[in-house]
Parts: structure tokens; C-alpha cells; sequence
């Protein structure tokens, strides 16, 4: 059970119980659609673009516990970045996720995005956690197209 | 859920209860660990393991007989095309047809299904023309069917199914029209288990002259198949859900239809002739058949069938539908957990939601108890969404199940449900 409590943290399962920033945005800039195919995960994101930052961002959707604890904890870390600082955080995130299962993972500077360090063990679930990402990618870039990890 | 129709209409005799045991030492992948746990596989709808009689043919095959077919003047060509078409005698035997030219051998049932949806459409479908579904298919008997209509201007009738997850024989009947060009049904459904009334579907059809083509895929492994019994047109099979090898499959085709049908791809093999002015086809079941075949899979599917039929379908549908029940009954008395798809007629299919949890966590917990099962739509979104659900944990037994591995399940569950709460 030991790697799986590595994937599943608490603070994942808190996420995934309560999740944050999760609902509704009626004045958000942008909208942009996610769906992982392989499991039928579903995800709505909202984001308020003010002077080129990260003013507001919510998700709404179905999704396991990695997807939506992912996706919970993005919206706390991107909250008021610029749009390059959020960029770069999903290129840092991403490495966190895809290293070699055999080297510790180095969280630096991830903050709390640093608990999904235990999905590289679990290639089948790095799609989960980048699900959240690949959708503010696609928001943020302006696409109106559903983000897909497939 | 009673045992199949397909059981008690063939064989009236109860069948010998399986030697389990027996037949998993036949599994060399039966033996291994997975995360320092014994496999167990409850993922046999997605793909069944395979037995030492398959794996050991497949190897002699390359090992003994290997050449092409059908156009070598040597010795070893003979070997193969005798042995490929013996294959092919096998799997009309195994299937109930007339006859092996009513086999064609394809990569599997999604390609058995587009040739029949490609060929079908193109002589056939016009503008208006109707094609009826039932709404527990799989992608692959709807996405062709979407496909033809798109090129014919046909479209899709799509018969709804119950709170069970039954497609009722009136709901059917009610969609049969002068505009019903084809109805093309599952025999059981992947992703609830659901054994469909084909035979009845079949009699109201043909009433219009609708022909049927049935996606036999999850039925093959688990019910005794005759395709002359059940009066359809087209059956679809794929051998790797048979105990067989991934990349081959058939299509049984009356011979009356398969006459009719186009070529579905141009090539060697599935000529009688050439020149640049016209091409004449070869005859059945090879003007189906383009280019080199998956020779040792033609083979070795016809050694997984008579594998099967060894062991016996009424033996093993008797002994899968006892691991259902019993798996149900465990499952049920699990807080939270609700099975979706309580037909009454069900092959050895367990599809299922824990509250709270979402399937793709549930599979992963499981995986690391050595225990395999498939998460996710199932290839079967439309089902899904009827349920208004995102996903499924779906187990599902195979002939070399046990209680205990339905034990081991249960055991997972809870964990999940501990780890969750």
C-alpha cells in the first residue's frame, strides 16, 4: 500500500473530497472544454484574464481523484500569475510527472503541486493529473476546441 | 438471471462441471505475480489469455510451416494454405455455417463490421434509408454504420434500452419500417453483460426482409454459437476475446449476401483476374480477402475454437454464470456499490460504481492488489450516457475464474472503500 498512499495523499484525497475554486464563472474570459476519452473524465474551465494574469480561475466536471485534486490545486497555484508564470509552472509541473519513476521526484518551487510526485510511478495516471492543464492550456491560448489527453 | 437461451435451447443436458484447476495450468500467465500479488484477471471481455494449445500452435506454425498461401507451387505453401484454410473450416464449424466460404477472415470484429457497413452501403443505402441500432453497441457497430450514412445519406435508428439495461423486443419491432435497410445488434453487450433477444430481433427483421448483422464478439467465448439457429445474416468474431491471438478475426456471411456485397479492399489474393480494362474477383470467401493474410492467426483461431469446444460452451457458460451470481451477490451486500445493468439474461459481465469513488481510482487500487479489471466508458459512451454516469468498473469472468478470485475482488473493493472514506 505504500506507493499507492504516494499517489494518493491525503491532501489529493482532501482535494478530491473538497475541491477548490469549483463552480461557475459568469464574467470568465475565457471557457475552455477538457475530456480524457480513455475514462470518460469531463472538465469545464473558467478563466478571467485581467492585464495579462490569472485574475480568476474555477472548473466544474466529473473526474477521479487525481483529475479533480488536480485540477483543484492548479486553480489555487495559478491564481493571480501572469500567463507566461503559468506557462512555465505547467512545463515545471510536467516534469514532476513524466521523470524517470527511478529518481526522486524534485518538487521545488511546485508548493503543493509537489503531492502529485507519486503519479510517475503510475504512468497510466499522468493523463489524469495533466487533464486540468492541458484544458487551462487550451484557455488560455483561446481555443475554443475541447482539450484532449489523448 | 437465468442461464442463456442459447444453453437450454441446445443442450438440454446439464453440462459436466468444469476442472478449473485443471484448466489454468494450461495458462502459463495464470502463474505470474503482478505488484508482488497472484493475477487475478477479471478483464476478459477487453482480451481473454491464452491457452498453451494456442501459444504452442502459433509457434510451430513459424517454426514447421511458415510460407504465403495460396499462390506458392512448393511444398511448405501447400502446408500453410491447408492448414489456413483448415482454420477456417474450424470457425465455420465453431460458428454453425453452412459452409467455410461464408467465413471471411478479418482483422477482428470492428473490421468485420466495417466490411459489411462499407460494402452494405455502397450497393445498397440511398438518401431516407434507415439503419437500426439498439442502444447498447459498442463503438465499433456504430461508428461504420455512421460512417456508410454519411457517404449514403442513410441514418440511424437507435432502439432505447431499459433502467436494466434490456433492449425490449416491442422497443425493436416498433422501429422496423419500410425505410429499415439493415438492423445491426449485439449478441451480449461489453459493457453490461446484456444477452439481446438476437433470435427475436432476427424473426421480426426478416419479416421485412431486413437482414441482421449480429456483433458477436462478447458472446463467442461464453454461449454456444449457431449462426444457421439464429437465422441472421452476418456474424462477427474476434479470436482474441476466444482464447485466440489479437489481429484476426471473421465474418460469417449467408452465402446469398456475400454474393451480393462489393469487395470491400482491392489487392492480391482477391482476384481472379487482372488487366488494366477489368478485374474480375475472386470467389468466396477470398474476394474478401486482400492481400497477405494473418496466416498463423487464421491458424491458431481455429485451434483456440476447437480448444473451445473441447472444453465445451454449455460447461463453460454454466460455469461463468455461476461466478455471476456470485459475484453479484458479493458485490451487492459492498455499501455504495451499485451494478449497473441488471438484465435478466446476462453473460459473466459485473459493470459497476462505488460511491464516491471514481472507476479509474478504483482500478488503480485494484491493479496493485494483482488484480485486473477494465475502467472506463468500455468503448460505449451511448451507454454510459443513458446511465448518466462518467465511467464503469467492469469485471468480467472467463472460463478459468474462480470464487476465490470473486473473493479477492470483494476484498479489493473494500479497500478502495477504505482508502476513499
Amino acid at each position: 500500500m505504500t506507493e499507492l498512499r504516494d499517489l494518493y495523499q491525503e491532501v489529493i484525497l482532501d482535494h478530491n473530497k473538497s475541491p477548490h475554486n469549483y463552480r461557475e464563472m459568469a464574467d470568465a474570459s475565457r471557457i475552455a472544454l477538457g475530456h480524457n476519452p480513455l475514462c470518460g473524465d469531463k472538465m469545464k474551465l473558467y478563466v478571467r484574464i485581467e492585464d495579462d494574469r490569472v485574475a480568476d480561475v474555477a472548473f466544474q466536471g466529473s473526474g477521479c481523484a487525481i483529475s479533480k485534486a488536480s485540477a483543484s490545486i492548479m486553480t489555487d497555484a495559478v491564481k493571480g500569475k501572469t500567463l507566461a508564470e503559468a506557462e512555465a509552472l505547467y512545463g515545471r509541473f510536467h516534469d514532476l510527472l513524466t521523470g524517470p519513476p527511478d529518481v526522486k521526484a524534485d518538487g521545488a518551487g511546485l508548493g503543493k503541486l509537489a503531492v502529485f510526485a507519486g503519479v510517475r510511478e503510475f504512468p497510466a495516471r499522468v493523463k489524469c493529473a495533466t487533464l486540468a492543464w492541458h484544458t487551462l492550456e487550451s484557455a488560455l491560448k483561446g481555443e475554443q476546441i475541447v482539450a484532449k489527453t489523448e | 438471471m437465468r442461464p442463456s437461451p442459447a444453453v437450454s435451447e441446445k443442450h438440454d443436458a446439464p453440462a459436466k462441471p468444469l476442472d478449473v484447476a485443471a484448466l489454468r495450468a494450461q495458462f502459463p500467465i495464470l502463474a505470474r505475480t503482478v505488484h508482488g500479488k497472484p493475477l487475478v484477471y477479471l478483464d476478459n471481455a477487453n482480451t481473454t489469455q491464452k491457452p498453451h494449445a494456442v501459444i504452442d500452435r502459433d509457434r510451430r506454425y513459424y517454426e514447421e510451416e511458415n510460407a504465403n498461401i495460396h499462390r506458392g507451387t512448393h511444398w511448405l505453401s501447400e502446408k500453410a494454405t491447408e492448414a489456413y484454410e483448415a482454420g477456417r473450416a474450424k470457425v465455420a464449424r465453431f460458428l454453425g455455417a453452412a459452409s467455410p466460404k461464408e467465413i471471411v477472415f478479418t482483422r477482428g470484429t470492428t473490421e468485420a463490421i466495417n466490411l459489411v457497413a462499407s460494402t452494405f452501403g455502397q450497393a445498397f443505402l440511398k438518401p431516407g434509408d434507415e439503419i437500426l441500432l439498439t442502444g447498447l453497441e459498442h463503438h465499433s457497430n456504430i461508428v461504420p454504420w455512421q460512417l456508410a450514412c454519411e457517404r449514403s445519406g442513410a441514418r440511424l435508428v437507435v432502439v432505447p434500452i431499459t433502467d436494466e439495461g434490456e433492449v425490449p423486443v416491442d422497443e425493436f419491432a416498433k422501429r422496423l419500417t419500410a425505410r429499415t435497410k439493415l438492423a445491426a445488434v449485439s449478441h451480449v453487450s461489453n459493457a453490461l453483460g446484456t444477452i439481446n433477444a438476437v433470435r427475436d430481433f432476427v424473426r421480426l427483421a426478416h419479416e421485412r426482409d431486413v437482414p441482421v448483422l449480429v456483433d458477436g464478439a462478447q458472446a463467442a467465448p461464453h454461449l454456444p454459437i449457431d449462426v444457421k439457429g439464429l437465422g441472421c445474416d452476418f456474424y462477427a468474431v474476434s479470436a482474441h476475446k476466444m482464447y485466440g491471438p489479437t489481429g484476426i478475426g471473421a465474418l460469417y456471411g449467408r452465402e446469398e449476401w456475400l454474393e451480393k456485397l462489393p469487395p470491400y479492399q482491392g489487392g492480391g489474393d482477391m482476384i481472379s483476374s487482372v488487366t488494366f480494362e477489368k478485374t474480375t474477383y475472386n470467389e468466396l470467401p477470398w474476394k474478401f480477402e486482400a492481400g497477405t493474410a494473418n496466416i498463423a492467426g487464421g491458424i491458431v483461431f481455429g485451434t483456440a475454437v476447437d480448444w473451445l469446444t473441447g472444453i465445451g460452451l454449455p460447461a463453460i457458460a454454466a460455469h461463468e454464470h455461476d461466478l455471476l451470481v456470485y459475484g453479484t451477490e458479493r458485490l451487492s451486500a459492498i455499501p455504495g456499490l451499485t451494478i449497473v445493468g441488471r438484465a435478466r439474461e446476462k453473460a459473466g459481465v459485473i459493470s459497476f460504481t462505488l460511491e464516491n469513488v471514481h472507476p479509474h481510482d478504483i482500478g488503480t487500487i485494484l491493479d496493485r492488489e494483482g488484480i485486473a479489471i477494465r475502467t472506463g466508458q468500455h468503448c460505449a459512451q451511448p451507454v454510459m450516457d443513458r446511465f448518466c454516469i462518467p465511467a464503469t468498473a467492469r469485471a468480467s469472468f472467463g472460463l478459468y475464474n474462480t470464487r476465490e478470485e470473486v473473493d479477492a475482488l470483494a476484498a479489493g473493493i473494500a479497500k478502495v472503500s477504505e482508502m476513499f472514506t
